[in-house]
């Protein structure tokens, strides 16, 4: 999930009967299941709301390129070079299609980069972690990779068009990119004892901030809530992550690898697993822009936008130029 | 050397020109001026990871000690790889990695068209395919040639600095060996001096467009087609080879 804790900016769900007449017939289009477009009224909390979630899933997809863009470099073999640059080269692709969906709720694209930049907005908590080998770049695509396609599966049903239709295309790509990852862990955990425990290590350090993707349990929260009933989410934060654990546990026991939780076991009357809890408190404090990269990742997005300043505004005057002169030659 | 190791020298030129170049324009994913930079940049690194397959792989085969592309790739030093100076320098600045893709594209380009018609079957088809991808990055370089000579002053100022550092390693691109001489006599590979003119005519027409000025003729650096490199390409392999030299006999 690349959009965590996303406020609504409401205090309560309001029932239809304190609704105005528009409210009302929107939350009806909605209850139908009838896609909501660029054009029609909405309220103003929920355009504030996907923009939130919209952009903060763009900025995770930006941000999101460098801790596998840190390997494309060493990647073992040609082939694995290749796949990993096509992978996060599909980031950048689904960032593009999101900022593109964000702006049809009118927000530029420049503002949300600015907001990015500034530190003001939020990306997934994730990637404020190190990939520190190999095996990591199979942990992403399949941990990583795996925690997103479930909540953006269900988003691909969600209320708002543009986003509803993104989705459909990420979900596409996202699924290769899991396979892809579990076929890195494959691989590693087939091979050298080295590899093995690189493998191993590498699950350890991604299991639980895989888990906190989800965020913290919401089902208390009003926010999510409201979400839901806009059908800009689909499931519960605590349900996604048990589905998560539950398809996870046996494709690690498939690897031979072991899950980092003492307290994991299958619970054959709920049939589920039961699983230990997340360390929240270090979630927040990634949250807070206190993990091992934060300030890095941020450092690094704002030295590409900075740098590339002077190629945009180059871009632009060679633009103008253009079309002045092919005015000019009209006229 | 016998024909099969100029063969086999031929290809890794080919294939070692599009692994250094592939890999730098890889350093720039996530790093570009905007997104859709990432998008194309990355297009470019694929096309030539792609062709550096085809080029190895035929090498490997041509050699027949049961090398391999990636053998081939993660496991020479640097005197044993054969790509021109030019492709090894460092990225710079967005001027300095599209001045060098541009004169690496055109050259590129019309080395590719005449290799469409090699008397190597194999040879031929590797070019055909490459050479369909490579008019695109052409297309594209000579684009961000104009874009930045004839955009801000900023840009211009940039662009021809960049033109003006790398315009002395561009000169080896022309320059025969006994390799390239062989593989003429066989009609394998064409005579790179007769690419000078047009790759020339290009450069002047789009430096004229651009409003650039292309530096005098002058001394040519020389010596990656022989194995004399700079000293840039061993942390290009350093990077590249890590997980190969550090777990020797593992597969991935």
């Amino acid at each position: 999930m690349y959009a965590q804790m996303v406020k609504t900016g409401v205090d309560h769900i309001q029932s239809k009967e304190e609704m105005s007449p528009e409210e009302r017939a929107f939350q009806d289009r909605v209850d139908q299941n009838i896609k909501i477009e660029p054009k029609e009224w909405m309220p103003e909390a929920y355009r504030k709301t996907l923009i939130r979630q919209i952009s903060q899933h763009a900025h995770s997809e930006i941000i999101g390129m460098q801790p596998e863009g840190n390997w494309i470099t060493r990647a073992p073999t040609l082939e694995r070079k290749a796949i990993l640059l096509a992978k996060v080269q599909d980031e950048a692709g689904h960032g593009l299609y999101l900022y593109c969906a964000a702006e049809t709720l009118g927000v530029s694209r420049d503002e949300l980069m600015e907001q990015l930049n500034s530190g003001k907005a939020k990306y997934s908590s994730i990637f404020n972690y190190p990939t520190l080998t190999w095996a990591d770049i199979g942990a992403i695509g399949w941990l990583v990779d795996g925690a997103a396609i479930m909540n953006q599966v269900p988003l691909q049903r969600c209320s708002y068009g543009p986003y509803s239709r993104a989705m459909v295309r990420i979900c596409k790509e996202e699924s290769f990119h899991q396979r892809q990852g579990y076929d890195i862990m494959t691989k590693l955990a087939r091979g050298t004892p080295e590899q093995k425990a690189m493998a191993q290590d590498a699950l350890n350090r991604w299991w639980w901030p895989s888990l906190m993707m989800f965020g913290p349990s919401d089902a208390e929260s009003v926010h999510s809530a409201q979400s839901m009933r806009w059908k800009i989410k689909i499931n519960s934060n605590d349900e996604l992550r048990q589905k998560f654990v539950d398809q996870t546990v046996p494709q690690a026991e498939y690897l031979g690898l072991t899950v980092p939780d003492p307290d994991l076991k299958w619970n054959a009357e709920s049939e589920h697993y039961d699983f230990g809890e997340v360390d929240w408190n270090e979630f927040y404090q990634v949250v807070a822009g206190n993990g091992p990269c934060n300030r890095q990742r941020l450092r690094t997005r704002v030295k590409a936008y900075e740098e590339g300043q002077w190629v945009r505004e180059a871009a632009d005057a060679y633009a103008a130029k253009k079309a002045a002169r092919a005015k000019a030659k009209a006229a | 050397m016998s024909g099969q190791e100029v063969l086999f020298e031929y290809l890794l030129r080919l294939g070692d020109n599009a692994l250094i170049l592939g890999h730098r324009l890889s350093e720039w994913c996530g790093h570009s001026p905007a997104l859709e930079e990432d998008l194309a940049l990355s297009n470019v690194a694929l096309d030539l990871i792609g062709q550096t397959q085809l080029w190895l792989n035929l090498a490997g085969e041509i050699e027949g000690k049961g090398r391999d592309a990636d053998k081939l790739a993660y496991l020479r030093d640097a005197r044993d790889f054969r790509n021109l100076l030019l492709v090894e320098q460092p990225n710079g600045n967005f001027a300095a990695t599209m001045a060098r893709q541009f004169h690496f594209d055109a050259w590129h380009y019309l080395l590719l068209r005449e290799l469409t018609g090699s008397k190597d079957a194999r040879i031929a088809e590797i070019a055909a395919k490459g050479l369909k991808e490579v008019t695109y990055h052409l297309e594209r370089s000579r684009d961000w040639i104009l874009r930045l000579g004839d955009g801000t002053e900023e840009s211009h100022r940039r662009m021809q600095a960049a033109i003006d550092d790398l315009w002395m390693y561009t000169g080896e691109m022309f320059e025969s060996d006994e390799v390239d001489q062989a593989m003429m006599r066989e009609g394998i590979g064409p005579d790179l001096a007769s690419l000078h003119e047009p790759w020339l005519g290009l450069m002047r027409s789009t430096a004229e467009e651009a409003t650039l000025t292309l530096p005098q003729p002058g001394w040519a650096q020389r010596g990656g087609k022989r194995g004399m490199h700079s000293e840039h390409l061993g942390y290009i392999l350093a990077d590249l080879q890590f997980l190969q030299r550090a777990y020797p006999n593992a597969t991935w």
